[in-house]
C-alpha cells in the first residue's frame, strides 16, 4: 500500500520466490518474475509445469504461499481488491456465461465493474464490432465456436481497459488463421500502452509475440531472455541432410567441422546427418561444400528449434509429451537450399 | 478501438480498496439478473416449486387428513402451512446446489478476477431465488384454497404468512449458501441438505399435533426451528395473529442469517 511512486519505471509485474504448494508437490516452486510496463512477456513450458499456476496466483485467483508480488506496485496478497481493477484475465477455458448471450455476457461484466447500463451497453457493443463478433452478438454461446469464444473472452478482459492484461494460453486449439488474427489483437493491446503477460506452449507464439520470455519446468524459471537468445541456446536451426547411397560419411563430417565449426550429428544407420546453424543462411555454405567435396546428398530441409530441443538444450530432458504444435510450426523453413 | 492509451499510473491512482456498499447493491443486482435469466432459460428449475406444492398438498391432505383431524377439510388449516414450511425449505436448498453447480463453471474464474464485493455472487441468486419462494408458497395456499381449505386469517393474514415464509427460507438459504462454497461437488450439496431437512421437516409440528408424539420427542419438536416457522404460519393463516411465534421465526432467521453469511462468505473467498 505504501508504494506508490508511479514512474513509469514501475514495474508492471513484480514477484519474488513465488511458490504454490498443492500439498506435497510444489506447483509453483520459487519463480521470480520481473514484466515491465509495456511489453509482452511470454512464459513457455510444457503442460504442467506451473505456467497456470503461476498466473493465476498473480491474478488473485489463488491464494500465494511464499513469496511476494506486486502488480503496478500493488501487493497481490494485500490489495487484491486494487489489483482486480488493474488487470484483465482470460484463462485457458472460455470465462464466459454458457446461458446468455454474447451481448448479456459483456454487459453484465460491465455493469459489475460500475458501467451505467447504458454504457454498459455501448461498451459491448464496440467490443463486439472489434472482435468481428457483431452478427453473433444476441445468439446463444452454445453456437459459439471455440475461436468466437476465445474472442468473446478476451472482449470481456478489455472492458473496463485494464493495464495488464494475463492471458492463459491464448491459442491453444485454435486453427492457424484464427491464432494469426489473436496474435494480431494482442500486438494492438500492447500499441495502446497495455502490458501483456501470456503463458503458451509454443515456442513459435512466444517467438512471433514476446518482447522476453521465461521458460518454466517442474515449476522452476530454467531460463529467460528475449526470444532469439532463446533460440540461440540450441543454435537457430537445424540443417537436416539426407545422406546418398554411397556417400562417405568421414568425408561429409570433416566438411561441415571446417565450413560451419560445429559438430554434425551423425545417424548411420538412416544415413541422416543434423547440423546446428547459427544462422539459417549457412547451410548454402554447408551445400557447397559438399558439392564441392563430391559428397551426394539425398535431402535436404532446414528446421526451426522446436520448443522440444530449446527445453533439451535448457533442462537435459524434454517436455515430457508431445507438445502438439500447431500445424505449420514443423514444417522446414526451406525445403532446398538454393 | 479507441485511440485512447492506457495510462497504468493513472488506473492506479483511481482504485479503491474495497467495493462500497453501493457498489455492492449493484453487483448483487446485477448477479440476480444474470440468475433471473438463467431461470426463464432453463424452467426445468422451476419444476420442484411447481409440483411439490401441488403433489404434496393433495397427496398429504387425502392420505392424512382422515386418520389425523377426521376429515380432509379439517386437516387442511394444520397441514398447509406445514406443507408451506416445508416447499420453502426444500427450495432453498436447491440455492446451495444450484451456487456449488454454479461455482464449477469457467465463468466464476472472471466473477473472481473482477473487483466485486465477495458477498454478491452468493447474494445476487439469492434475491432471484425469492421469486422460487413466492411460486412456492403461493401455489400451496392456492393447492389447499382449491381443496376447501378457508384460512380464516383473510387475505392479509394469508399475505402475511406467505411473507414470513419467504423470509424464513430466504434466511435459511445462508446456511445451504455455506454448505455450497464449501462443498466439493453438488451431489454432495444434495445428500448432506436432504440429511439435514428431511428430519428437520418431519420431526416437527407440520404434519401432526405435537400432543400426539412420545415425550422425548415432544422435546425436540418444541425446539425445532422449522415447529416455530409452521407455528407462525398458522398464526397468521388461520388467525391473522401476529403471535410470539411469528417473532420468534424473525429473530431464527435473522440469527441464521448473521452466523451464515460470513460463514458463506469467507467459504466463497477460500474456493479461490
Amino acid at each position: 500500500m505504501t508504494h506508490r511512486d508511479h514512474t513509469t519505471s514501475t514495474l508492471a509485474v513484480e514477484a519474488a520466490g513465488l511458490v504454490k504448494a498443492f500439498g506435497d508437490f510444489r506447483a509453483v516452486d520459487g519463480v521470480d518474475l520481473e514484466v515491465r510496463q509495456g511489453e509482452i512477456f511470454g512464459v513457455l513450458g510444457p503442460n504442467g509445469a506451473g505456467k497456470t499456476t503461476m498466473l493465476r496466483m498473480l491474478a488473485t485467483l489463488l491464494p500465494i504461499d511464499a513469496g511476494r508480488a506486486r502488480i503496478f506496485g500493488v501487493d497481490v496478497a494485500a490489495d487484491a481488491h486494487r489489483v482486480r481493477q488493474l488487470i484483465g484475465v482470460t484463462g485457458q477455458y472460455a470465462s464466459v456465461d454458457e446461458d446468455l448471450t454474447a451481448t448479456e455476457n459483456l454487459w453484465l461484466f460491465g455493469r459489475l465493474q460500475g458501467l451505467r447500463s447504458a454504457d454498459a451497453r455501448a461498451t459491448a457493443r464496440r467490443l463486439l464490432d472489434q472482435f468481428g463478433l457483431q452478427d453473433a452478438a444476441d445468439r446463444p454461446l452454445s453456437q459459439f465456436s471455440g475461436g468466437m469464444r476465445r474472442r468473446l473472452d478476451l472482449a470481456a478482459s478489455l472492458i473496463t481497459r485494464p493495464p495488464l492484461i494475463f492471458l492463459d494460453e491464448p491459442t491453444t486449439g485454435l486453427d492457424p488463421r484464427t491464432r494469426g488474427q489473436m496474435w494480431d489483437t494482442i500486438r494492438g493491446l500492447v500499441g495502446e500502452g497495455c502490458t501483456v503477460l501470456l503463458t503458451t506452449q509454443y515456442l513459435d507464439e512466444a517467438d512471433q509475440l514476446a518482447d522476453r520470455i521465461a521458460v518454466i519446468d517442474h515449476g522452476r524459471k530454467v531460463a529467460e531472455g528475449t526470444p532469439d537468445a532463446l533460440k540461440e541456446s540450441v543454435g537457430e536451426s537445424t540443417l537436416q541432410l539426407g545422406l546418398a547411397p554411397g556417400a562417405d560419411d568421414a568425408l561429409a563430417r570433416d566438411v561441415v567441422r571446417r565450413v560451419v565449426g560445429a559438430e554434425p550429428t551423425l545417424t548411420p544407420e538412416s544415413r541422416r546427418m543434423n547440423v546446428p546453424l547459427d544462422d539459417a543462411e549457412r547451410a548454402a555454405d554447408v551445400l557447397i561444400g559438399l558439392r564441392q567435396a563430391g559428397v551426394p546428398i539425398a535431402s535436404v530441409s532446414v528446421a526451426k528449434p522446436t520448443l522440444d530441443e530449446v527445453f533439451l538444450a535448457l533442462t537435459g530432458h524434454d517436455t515430457g509429451g508431445p507438445a502438439e504444435p500447431p500445424a505449420d510450426d514443423d514444417a522446414p523453413l526451406l525445403e532446398v537450399a538454393r | 478501438m479507441s485511440t485512447l492509451t492506457v495510462d497504468p499510473a493513472a488506473a492506479v491512482a483511481q482504485t479503491r480498496p474495497y467495493a462500497g456498499v453501493a457498489e455492492t447493491v449493484e453487483q448483487t443486482l446485477a448477479m440476480a439478473w444474470r440468475a433471473l435469466k438463467k431461470m426463464r432459460r432453463n424452467p426445468e428449475q422451476f419444476f420442484d416449486v411447481t409440483i411439490q406444492p401441488l403433489l404434496f398438498t393433495a397427496m398429504f391432505a387425502y392420505i392424512f387428513g382422515g386418520a389425523i383431524s377426521g376429515s380432509v377439510e379439517a386437516y387442511l388449516p394444520l397441514m398447509i402451512p406445514g406443507i408451506v414450511a416445508q416447499t420453502v425449505l426444500t427450495t432453498c436448498m436447491a440455492t446451495g446446489v444450484q451456487l456449488r453447480e454454479d461455482m464449477d463453471k469457467g465463468v466464476f474464474d472472471r466473477f473472481k478476477s473482477l473487483p466485486m464485493a465477495r458477498v454478491a455472487p452468493l447474494a445476487g441468486p439469492m434475491v432471484a431465488d425469492v421469486v422460487r419462494y413466492l411460486i412456492a408458497a403461493s401455489l400451496t395456499f392456492l393447492t389447499g384454497i382449491a381443496m376447501g381449505y378457508r384460512p380464516d386469517g383473510g387475505v392479509l393474514g394469508v399475505l402475511g404468512a406467505v411473507l414470513l415464509a419467504i423470509f424464513a427460507g430466504w434466511s435459511l438459504a445462508w446456511a445451504f449458501t455455506w454448505i455450497g462454497t464449501i462443498a466439493r461437488t453438488a451431489r454432495s450439496v444434495q445428500g448432506f441438505s436432504m440429511a439435514l431437512l428431511f428430519p428437520l421437516t418431519f420431526l416437527s409440528n407440520a404434519f401432526v399435533p405435537v400432543e400426539t408424539l412420545p415425550g422425548w420427542l415432544q422435546t425436540f419438536v418444541k425446539i425445532n426451528p422449522v415447529s416455530h416457522l409452521v407455528s407462525a404460519t398458522r398464526d397468521l393463516a388461520n388467525h391473522a395473529a401476529v403471535s410470539a411465534e411469528v417473532g420468534w421465526t424473525v429473530l431464527a432467521g435473522l440469527a441464521v442469517m448473521a452466523v451464515f453469511a460470513p460463514l458463506a462468505v469467507r467459504g466463497y473467498r477460500r474456493s479461490l
